[in-house]
């Protein structure tokens, strides 16, 4: 037996409304996507083709993946680079976070604030003197390098604490008196715990690095090891005027992220949400 | 045989005692030993760093000679900065972006009280309002500037088509450039605020709205006396973080307009960097990284006065 919809009007006309919003909000990736499959040609005819008259897809995407600058190298570097950013960052933020809410140590508290007093600094202040170490250690030009810039987040940090403190005390004095210490509940207890929360720390550090243009650009020279955003742009000065192929390259440089984000929607929003409401 | 057991009290105390401090001193081992990974990754990437900021401002160095033409020159770099066209444009240039936080922030509320309440295909919604958020800002910033562009483009030809002669030629107009960058800005952060506002709606107790409707409250009156006050303080924070997050424009300069035209576009950001990677002027750059640490500090302190004074909790 099918139940009974109560359908509201005036719910539905709002709903009609935002929807006209939000197509005009998602206009610019509807135009990148289809510019990405027309010849070169079409590009600007008005009245806008949405759907292409003469495909070209193929070729574009081919190109961009397989061409002159390949797209698939720039791709593994962002992939490598992404992952292990991710991984070491969840790593570290959540060790620290179990520290500093879980051992009762004296001198948690003040380091703590050292911690959270690092988070009022904008990363563009530290940068210049960032630059000249990494000369100096030989990290200037290497993933590595990269990677350690984005591994230590004082974000990532405070948030898994807030959950680590949502732990009651008495599951980890339980634990103690059966005799576990602190590394056995960290691992098989208070982790487990806060698995959701990691999982949304770890789907927002790996957009975040993904989309990172300013510290590739600062921090790598070689082509070789460009990140994809360094390479869209690259990318787009090379070929000027060929939008097709650009906005293929676009497609290309937001598809992964737009497929973590579907995947981890519901971690992202509620992570985001969490954040915001409290501060 | 009365002082034999006084003295057994005090063994016990004795050993009681160095028994828990040998447990707080293991307790103080592991602490530090779990924080420590942060903690040294911290010192070398951030602490160090922000303290040699500070220091190298009082310098005259570029960084190609060497650090043995290292000269200390006082305060005459933040002198300099008093003289410095660019930088004073760049510093008007950050005030005027501000006004991206509170439009962006009216809008995400008005979306938001809609979703919240009046409309089916929820995620959908979010999903597609917060997809700007997520996306990669060099892509984004790419597309806009195809869709910006002066003659072709497809916003000027809806533009003429709409009968306006002369649409402005956005990007390289130096009188639209900014505009056009906030424009970008306030799409792009849009679908943050709008999610922070769903949670923070969510979090009104309905009885409010439902005691107000029995006393024929129209909707602008349970706006203005229950929504607002009650959303203030995730007003607040979106407050402090958008003004924060606007010091931080970087990609949208760096690849639509390089501070230009006519330095329409440079803000401290962009300025910092050409000076110090352009020009590789270290002591210079990092006169003006004091100064961009000096305005965020300062609102970071109204944020942690504020919270505690002005939001209705």
């Amino acid at each position: 037996m099918q139940r009974q919809r109560k359908w509201d009007p005036k719910k539905i006309i709002s709903t009609i409304i935002l929807f006209f919003c939000s197509i005009a909000f998602l206009l610019p990736f509807i135009w990148m996507l289809s510019t990405s499959l027309k010849i070169e040609a079409d590009v600007f005819k008005y009245p806008i083709e949405w759907i292409p008259s003469r495909w070209n897809a193929v070729s574009n995407y081919q190109e961009v993946w397989f061409g002159d600058h390949p797209f698939y190298l720039y791709y593994w570097n962002s992939i490598k680079v992404a992952v292990c950013t991710t991984l070491i960052s969840v790593v570290v933020s959540s060790l620290a976070a179990y520290g500093f809410s879980k051992v009762r140590f004296p001198a948690g508290a003040w380091l703590f604030m050292i911690v959270l007093a690092t988070y009022m600094v904008p990363p563009q202040a530290s940068l210049v003197p960032q630059f000249i170490l990494y000369r100096y250690l030989g990290l200037f030009d290497t993933h590595i390098g990269l990677i350690l810039l984005g591994s230590f987040s004082v974000l990532g940090t405070f948030m898994l604490r807030q959950f680590f403190i949502g732990i009651h005390n008495d599951f980890i004095d339980a634990a103690k008196i059966d005799g576990a210490g602190h590394w056995r509940i960290f691992w098989r207890i208070a982790l487990p715990i806060v698995r959701p929360a990691v999982a949304t720390y770890a789907i927002l550090r790996f957009i975040w690095t993904w989309n990172d243009y300013q510290n590739p650009l600062i921090f790598l020279r070689t082509d070789a090891l460009y990140t994809i955003q360094l390479a869209m742009q690259k990318f787009t000065t090379i070929n000027g005027s060929f939008y097709t192929l650009i906005m293929a390259a676009a497609v290309s440089a937001i598809l992964p992220l737009l497929i973590v984000f579907i995947l981890g929607q519901k971690h992202v929003i509620d992570g985001i949400a969490l954040g915001g409401v409290k501060g | 045989m009365a002082s034999n057991s006084v003295s057994t009290t005090e063994e016990l105390h004795q050993s009681k005692k160095t028994r828990k401090s040998k447990i707080e001193k293991s307790e103080n081992l592991v602490g530090l030993l779990f924080v420590s990974p942060m903690l040294l990754g911290i010192s070398v990437i951030v602490l160090f760093p922000i303290v040699a900021t500070f220091i190298l401002a009082f310098a005259d160095w570029k960084f190609v000679t060497g650090i043995d033409q290292l000269q200390w020159i006082g305060f005459d770099n933040f002198i300099a900065l008093t003289n410095d066209e660019k930088f004073i444009k760049s510093v008007i240039n950050n005030a005027i972006f501000i006004f991206t936080v509170p439009i962006t922030m009216i809008c995400a509320l008005f979306l938001a009280i809609i979703i919240d309440k009046n409309v089916y295909l929820k995620s959908y919604f979010k999903v597609a309002f917060f997809m700007p958020y997520i996306s990669s800002v060099v892509a984004i910033a790419v597309v806009w500037q195809v869709l910006f562009h002066p003659s072709q483009g497809p916003i000027n030809q809806v533009l003429m088509t709409l009968g306006i002669e002369n649409p402005p030629t956005w990007i390289s107009d130096p009188n639209f450039a900014l505009i056009s960058l906030m424009i970008i800005h306030i799409w792009i952060s849009i679908g943050f605020s709008l999610i922070v506002y769903i949670a923070g709606l969510q979090s009104i107790p309905k009885e409010l709205y439902e005691a107000a409707d029995i006393d024929g409250a129209n909707s602008w009156y349970k706006f203005r006396n229950i929504t607002f006050p009650l959303i203030s303080p995730t007003s607040f924070f979106l407050l402090i973080t958008g003004i924060i997050a606007s010091f931080k424009v970087f990609d949208l300069i760096a690849v639509l307009t390089e501070g230009g035209p006519l330095n329409s576009t440079t803000m401290l950001v962009w300025h910092l960097y050409e000076r110090a990677f352009l020009d590789l002027d270290v002591g210079y750059a990092s006169a003006i990284a004091v100064v961009l640490f000096l305005f965020v500090f300062s609102i970071t302190i109204i944020q942690w006065i504020g919270q505690k004074k002005w939001v209705n909790y």
